[in-house]
């Protein structure tokens, strides 16, 4: 099999996942002022999950650019992780011009698969896998915003928790594997809610809230509860 | 959303993110070793996540009683670990139920 269809058969079983989380995305951008083709636009750009829905927040609640900057940031600076990763697996194919087009579709999903792949990879099988995800990423935005655009308005507002709903599921299944990210989490979450009802802490705006949380409840976690390998989170059951 | 104001945060938020990318693809040549800086990157989008769902869920909706509704329903189906649509699609049902129950039954 050619590297460009390994990849794109890669690819596919991550574009149908994404399909149905950016559906949502769709639906809470429109819901929150953003029209269809802004929706789109941010995820056509960005192909991020946790950092799109923050940025989204802030677009929402007309946060500042400085707290755009940080969030952003912070939330999506485990991708130069992977960057430094993959660049230990491309082969000669990938040069200057080769990276700066392919570094902008490391995602979480497609990080995995391409390491997962024994041999070195070119840019023939990078172009291969970015296409069922980018299609999925984008066209499930476009959807879900045109779905959110001709919803009754009850629906509409039910499906205002559904972002919160996606955040739940992807929080709640390594807290239950290890008690370890239960705490930092707990941690995370106790912050947050003085952030919101304790005088004087309640003026701190809520993107920069949020990201002063997230990053002294980590700091102990990384202190405290250091983590030797990414899957220990998810196989860990003491 | 105005389409000027929206640029402009379009343009930081995918700038940003396409320079974390491709920076350290360009011009890092060793891997990170550091399991304190892994470790805290690995928590970090566990903790941002969790800060922003909590409090803000509970003023997500109509009422404090429906968001509580959509908030206990998400969990429990999130600890059976049925995945990211159907967890919130659970959540939504239950705000939805709860806030047609008050409103065409108890009349609120």
């Amino acid at each position: 099999m050619s590297a460009f269809r390994k990849g794109f058969t890669d690819g596919i079983p991550i574009g149908l996942g994404y399909l149905a989380v950016s559906f949502s995305f769709g639906i809470l951008a429109v819901a929150g002022g953003l029209n269809v083709w802004q929706a789109t636009l941010i995820s056509m750009t960005n192909l991020t999950s946790a950092g799109q829905f923050a940025g989204l927040t802030i677009m929402i609640s007309g946060g500042s650019i400085v707290e755009m900057i940080i969030s952003q940031f912070i939330i999506n600076l485990r991708y130069s992780l992977m960057s430094i990763s993959l660049s230990q697996h491309i082969d000669k194919t990938m040069r200057l011009p080769q990276k700066l087009f392919f570094g902008e579709f490391h995602t979480d999903e497609i990080f995995a698969v391409s390491m997962g792949r024994p041999e070195k990879l070119g840019k023939t099988y990078f172009l291969g896998v970015i296409i069922a995800p980018y299609i999925g990423w984008s066209l499930g935005t476009f959807l879900g915003a045109v779905c959110g655009e001709i919803l009754p308005t009850m629906v509409v507002s039910a499906l205002g928790v559904a972002l919160y709903g996606m955040f739940i599921a992807i929080v709640v299944p390594p807290m239950k594997h290890s008690w370890k990210m239960s705490i930092v989490v707990g941690l995370a979450v106790i912050m947050s809610v003085c952030f919101a009802y304790v005088p004087g802490l309640k003026n701190v705006s809520s993107g920069f809230a949020i990201i002063i949380c997230a990053v002294l409840a980590s700091l102990f976690g990384a202190l405290v509860f250091p983590i030797k390998e990414e899957k220990d989170l998810k196989t860990e059951s003491n | 959303m105005d389409w000027l104001v929206f640029f402009k945060y379009l343009i930081v938020m995918a700038g940003v993110t396409y320079l974390i990318r491709v920076l350290p693809y360009v011009f890092m040549r060793k891997e990170v070793n550091n399991s304190f800086f892994k470790s805290f990157l690995s928590y970090i989008p566990y903790t941002v996540l969790a800060a922003m769902t909590f409090p803000a869920i509970l003023h997500a909706t109509d009422n404090i009683y429906s968001a509580l509704a959509g908030l206990l329903v998400g969990i429990i189906v999130a600890l059976f670990e049925k995945g990211l649509l159907v967890v919130a699609l659970s959540s939504c049902v239950a705000v939805l139920l709860i806030e047609i129950l008050q409103k065409f039954v108890l009349h609120l």
